[in-house]
């Protein structure tokens, strides 16, 4: 890839940019605030619109999640609406469809880390060790591409490609003397046609990471390795994988923290009265009910219920990858 | 690195290791090929699956049924709208906040950086996001497309970074000892040493607007507004296609030839995939260029 060889200049700059400056912070004192905080005016004009952004849209939606412990009136307003302590989560967690929610979405979610996760890591591994090339390029370019397909799109090839009658996949398993499968109104197919085209879809992109992790490994290393007779796959095992060991927990933690955030828009495309039954996530359903049937203090109930568990389930797992002294967030 | 003889071991390893990614590029670049090929031919012999490779049975009835659909070229229009504009909002909020970000004797810098990042991981969620945007009477205009992802922490970040690894700190310094004020600085100097990542970045957020739904899902419905996706979505997804595309509007005998209705919807879809796609496939070879320089300068930093 064209771009690596730059990147390592830059982590090299960026260091000795951080080294540079602390010693001058340290320097400043107190008094100085006020005169670099009039001196800088300009910077708070810059950062304006950003703050704006974000207090509009996210902070004020955040405080407007309390219409979740309140019966939101619309003429009332958030404010003015009454409250109604839990009565929506124990409305939510009373309910039937409870259970057949939370087993679809961590199903979906722990599916899609099973599989999707560890095959970046393998490709990236296997075009580190391919010679660059027109082979490689290509095997990247094409790779990546699915990438800006867009999620409309996608569905639209998925229903496509799985039609019983018509569809590509049910006539290539036809030519095995396969009966034609049902996937898109078969339940029980349902997550592995959602892993499945998302695997299609973004392994090549998930490469880029772990490849710019690869470029970083230093060379000497494999040399040396070399010389003490190490084979190829020896030298993948003992040097490049601990090498991409840091990005792969990093990229778990952020998974785990929206492991209940599964990719929704696909699923809602796909989604259909026939494969609801595993197809029907809390995602969608704060969908249907808040959007659709209006019922704005439920969804925001159950959709706050979903941020509260994955907020939690981040923290607990930077915290195990802290522990045991291995990368994390913060 | 020289590598004397090559041991049985390592020839093995580098022959299955080359077909692990032969077989990736196939499973990736077959359907696509399939898909260009479908749009092209007869859909009987698509939907019967005669055509496995080259296009068979040649004929353009479906993108002539495309292009011949007025819903089509409004959502075209409306995406185009949707996509400089909102583009044009992003550059404008993210440039700017992300120079004031990379800049160390910024103070408050690091509230700030606290106060998007948490954005990140934390969100009030879709119905209150939806109230607002409703009691802002943003609802059914062109701003419910362009406001509300007006920005994106990840992007604001990977530019903080380009600016502090890319622009000398010294040329700053210099600049400012001149007098130069930080407004003149950052239009002078900082936006024209960053087209790199004014690129990126258009990219990053031109892509999203060109492929994105959702918003326009929930925040649209007056059918004129509709962006591309909507439009596509009725016609993949929900299967809805009006008699101005399947009917029997068109004349001649390639029109005749398909009465079948599902035949006539199977090479549309296939044509409207590609037409849709079509101005990404062709900034593709840029996209990938930047893409990948913007996810690995973001790297860096997470």
């Amino acid at each position: 890839m064209a771009t690596e060889p730059e990147m390592r200049p830059h982590v090299e700059m960026e260091m000795v940019a951080v080294n540079t400056t602390k010693p001058l912070k340290k320097k400043k004192k107190p008094r100085n605030l006020k005169r670099r905080i009039v001196q800088h005016w300009e910077l708070y004009l810059f950062i304006l619109p950003a703050v704006l952004y974000f207090v509009i849209f996210h902070y004020i939606p955040m405080y407007g999640v309390q219409i979740a412990f309140k019966d939101f009136i619309p003429s009332l307003g958030i404010w003015g609406s009454p409250w109604v302590g839990f009565e929506h989560f124990t409305r939510f967690f009373e309910s039937y469809y409870f259970w057949d929610l939370i087993k679809n979405t961590l199903g979906i979610s722990l599916y899609s880390l099973a599989v999707g996760f560890p095959l970046p890591i393998i490709l990236a591994l296997s075009l580190n060790e391919a010679k660059d090339g027109f082979f490689k390029r290509s095997v990247q370019t094409v790779t990546y591409s699915p990438h800006f397909i867009s999620v409309v799109v996608m569905a639209g090839m998925v229903i496509a490609f799985l039609s019983p009658t018509t569809g590509l996949i049910n006539h290539i398993i036809g030519l095995f003397g396969i009966d034609p499968i049902p996937f898109m109104s078969d339940p029980k197919w349902f997550k592995t046609v959602y892993v499945f085209s998302d695997v299609w879809q973004n392994t090549g992109w998930g490469t880029i990471i772990y490849l710019a992790a690869l470029a970083g490994v230093d060379p000497q290393l494999h040399e040396a390795a070399i010389v003490d007779g190490a084979s190829r796959w020896q030298r993948i095992w003992h040097i490049n994988i601990p090498a991409l060991v840091p990005t792969m927990v990093i990229l778990l933690i952020l998974n785990t923290g929206s492991l209940l955030a599964v990719g929704f828009e696909k699923i809602l495309l796909l989604q259909n009265s026939l494969n609801m039954e595993s197809s029907d996530v809390i995602a969608t359903f704060v969908y249907r009910s808040g959007i659709l049937d209006a019922q704005y203090s439920f969804a925001a109930a159950v959709g706050l219920f979903n941020a509260v568990i994955n907020a939690i389930l981040l923290i607990v797992v930077n915290q195990i990858a802290k522990k045991r002294g291995g990368a994390s967030l913060w | 690195m020289v590598v004397k003889n090559e041991s049985k071991f390592d020839q093995v390893f580098k022959v299955f290791n080359y077909s692990v990614l032969a077989i990736a590029l196939i499973i990736v670049l077959y359907p696509l090929i399939y898909i260009v090929s479908a749009s092209i031919s007869d859909p009987a012999l698509v939907n019967s699956g005669k055509m496995w490779f080259f296009p068979k049975g040649i004929t353009f009835e479906g993108y002539k049924r495309v292009f011949d659909n007025s819903e089509i070229w409004i959502g075209y229009r409306n995406t185009i709208f949707y996509t400089v504009l909102g583009t044009a909002i992003n550059l404008f909020v993210t440039l700017p906040a992300a120079y004031a970000l990379s800049r160390k004797d910024f103070v408050g810098r690091n509230i700030f950086m606290a106060m998007f990042v948490f954005t990140m991981f934390f969100s009030g969620g879709l119905i209150p996001t939806y109230l607002l945007v409703k009691s802002l009477g943003m609802v059914n205009t062109i701003w419910a497309m362009v406001l509300p992802n007006a920005a994106a922490v990840w992007n604001i970040i990977i530019c903080m970074t380009f600016f502090q690894v890319t622009i000398p700190k010294e040329l700053e310094e210099a600049a400012i000892i001149d007098g130069c004020s930080t407004t003149k600085l950052f239009f002078k100097i900082i936006i024209p040493l960053s087209a790199p990542i004014i690129a990126v970045m258009a990219l990053f957020y031109g892509v999203g607007h060109w492929n994105g739904y959702f918003n326009a899902l929930i925040y649209l419905s007056d059918q004129n507004l509709y962006p591309l996706q909507l439009v596509l979505r009725q016609i993949l997804v929900l299967q809805e296609m009006g008699s101005q595309m399947t009917g029997s509007g068109a004349a001649g005998a390639a029109a005749s030839a398909m009465h079948n209705k599902a035949e006539i919807a199977a090479i549309i879809k296939y044509a409207v995939m590609i037409i849709s796609t079509l101005p990404i496939i062709i900034i593709y070879p840029f996209l990938q260029r930047f893409f990948v320089k913007g996810v690995m300068i973001g790297s860096i930093k997470g």
